[in-house]
């Protein structure tokens, strides 16, 4: 099970770095986002996949999964989140004022004062 | 009180709600940001004076015992360094009562600054690794604010690139801790040192080398070291003044301080090849860091790759792992980050004169700003390391700890950077200070004097730490021995 989640965080991870490299603002944050479900599925895997019940006491069961991953990706799938809300925000604002998503286009040397 | 080492992140994070709910008036806005900084100086002295009694603090957050819950350590480097981020930023909140213009006031730019200072004193408190990394989204969360507040044209291109890089390195980190904890099984980082070593004295596991690169490659894009700090001069340059001064002196240094922690505590057992790495690659940050310095008429593009030299001087001391070295490295990191705070804080007021960055179109500033114009000359010698000043004993000391381990190369580097750091540095000063004085279309509406004063403070700051090292030296040495002595550090979490 491990093997096979191992290629397809392998896969996702492809195809972050693919779009991230591309010149699309939209492409890139659609990258950082694949980018995060892979981490968050690696995170995941590497916490063990072997069978058990949901971290619940109620369940009464033998073993459970290991419930410490689970709450590192929910703090990292709210972090993620955040950011990238305020990254689309910045790659509207910016297509507003700069008038192009084009990144080849958003160079220049000009000053802030 | 036991709580105390909490109070540098739970000021500034109490300050930052308050502010949220205040934007409507600035001057209560600009006090309550200015006496909350205060208090946070004051507490964090007595932090230090409190580690240099009682040697290292700990706090098991909710009182679970130390693997299972989150434990925040003080040793003498993680005190030392909030003293210094709550004096760079008190200072920089001062010269932003001014500097930064009130449209920006009103945007919550005190709020944004406060919870910056959450995230970094966090980041130097922390004892959990993926604790650290939820400081470091906060740090980072809040510089994205203060890159973008404004929304000028720059602001908005440069923090697309800033965000994005950001975004890129806290996934290698949240990848590395995976790794590391399908290896140790563990995230408090005084745990995770006592596992590592019980692992290789099995046999020595490839794995631990490889996460150890990854921490490395991840540190180094937050710190900017050789081959991963092309995102920094651009970004740098797009905020204004006082947050630039702020993002030069601490955020790169937060990445610097997670190198040394982590390489002291976790990986010092395969010291043989991360080490190696870690040599060369801070000589070629060195170098890289110097040909920009020299290469730029630009005065802010000058300030901003002397930040990338000292993060080189500082790892190639924290490479070498002597004692001196290490001393020596401790001893630079708190003088660079006061003294960069302070050349942002001047150059950007030379700017604000100019109306211009560029150094063509300024000089003979003297003339009529002598007061800046010696505080400028004090720091730029400060920063290359003349010897009363604050940046000698600390570089001393590395080339000191360089030539007893036998790195001939690394330490003339380091001597021959001094020099080039002193010409760029001095560029500014004979090009735009002295010369020939020129009528200036932005003098009238600076209000010169009352910027002054935050660089002045920061200076004087400066040339007391230089001129008492005496006084100093017992502090940064405990600091040092934690780092060569990591039992210090773990017995005083672990309460073995």
């Amino acid at each position: 099970m491990e093997i096979l989640m191992a290629f397809v965080v392998g896969i996702l991870f492809m195809s972050a770095t693919y779009l991230m490299l591309s010149r699309s603002v939209v492409r890139i944050i659609l990258g950082t986002t694949i980018l995060s479900h892979g981490v968050h599925l690696l995170l995941l895997t590497m916490g063990g996949l072997k069978g058990g019940a949901a971290p619940l006491v109620g369940e009464n069961a033998s073993s459970y999964t290991d419930p410490l991953p689970q709450a590192l990706i929910l703090t990292a799938i709210v972090i993620a989140f955040g950011v990238t809300a305020l990254f689309l925000v910045v790659g509207y604002r910016s297509y507003k004022v700069l008038g192009t998503d084009n990144m080849e286009k958003l160079r220049g040397n000009e000053g802030n004062d | 009180m036991i709580n105390f080492l909490i109070l540098p992140i739970l000021i500034p994070l109490i300050t930052g709600v308050l502010l949220i709910f205040a934007n409507k008036s600035i001057m209560l806005q600009r006090w309550i940001a200015g006496l909350s900084a205060f208090m946070t100086v004051v507490v964090a002295a007595m932090l230090v004076q409190k580690v240099k009694n009682d040697g290292v603090q700990t706090l098991n957050l909710s009182n679970w015992d130390a693997p299972f819950g989150i434990t925040l350590v003080s040793d003498m480097l993680s005190a030392l360094l909030v003293l210094t981020t709550s004096v760079v930023a008190f200072a920089c909140i001062i010269y932003s009562f001014k500097g930064i213009g009130e449209e920006r006031e009103k945007f919550h730019y005190y709020a944004a600054f406060n919870f910056l200072i959450v995230g970094v004193n966090g980041a130097f408190t922390t004892g959990d690794i993926f604790n650290l990394f939820v400081f470091f989204e906060v740090m980072l969360m809040s510089s994205y604010v203060l890159i973008l507040l404004g929304g000028t044209k720059i602001q908005l291109r440069e923090s697309i690139k800033y965000i994005l890089v950001n975004v890129i390195s806290s996934a290698l980190f949240v990848i590395s801790i995976a790794y590391l904890y399908s290896v140790v099984g563990t995230l408090n980082m005084a745990h995770i040192s006592v596992r590592l070593s019980e692992l290789s004295g099995i046999s020595q596991p490839g794995i631990v080398t490889i996460i150890g690169v990854l921490f490395l490659i991840v540190f180094g894009l937050k710190g900017a070291i050789f081959p991963l700090y092309f995102w920094l001069p651009g970004s740098y340059y797009a905020p204004p003044v006082p947050v630039m001064a702020i993002f030069g002196a601490l955020l790169t240094k937060v990445g610097v301080y997670s190198i040394i922690r982590t390489y002291s505590l976790f990986f010092f057992e395969e010291a043989g090849y991360i080490q190696q790495l870690l040599i060369v690659l801070a000589i070629l940050t060195i170098v890289g860091g110097l040909i920009g310095a020299i290469a730029y008429w630009d005065v802010k593009k000058i300030v901003i790759y002397n930040i990338i030299v000292a993060v080189g001087l500082i790892l190639f001391g924290i490479a070498t792992m002597n004692q001196d070295a290490l001393t020596g490295s401790v001893f630079y990191l708190i003088h660079d980050m006061i003294i960069k705070a302070a050349l942002f804080l001047l150059v950007g007021l030379m700017a604000a004169i100019a109306g211009t960055s560029n150094l063509r179109s300024m000089g003979g500033m003297i003339k009529r700003y002598p007061g800046l114009g010696w505080t400028f000359f004090l720091a730029a010698l400060a920063l290359a390391g003349i010897p009363p000043l604050s940046g000698f004993v600390g570089k001393l000391l590395i080339v000191q700890g360089g030539f007893a381990s036998e790195h001939y190369w690394g330490a003339a580097i380091v001597l021959m950077s001094s020099l080039f750091v002193l010409i760029s540095i001095m560029k500014i000063f004979i090009n735009g200070i002295w010369g020939k004085p020129r009528a200036f279309e932005n003098e009238e509406r600076v209000p010169y004097k009352k910027l002054l004063i935050a660089p002045v403070i920061l200076v004087i700051l400066s040339v007391c730490y230089g001129v008492g090292a005496d006084f100093v030296y017992p502090y940064i040495s405990q600091a040092a021995e934690t780092l060569t002595n990591t039992n210090i550090y773990i017995d005083a979490v672990l309460k073995e």
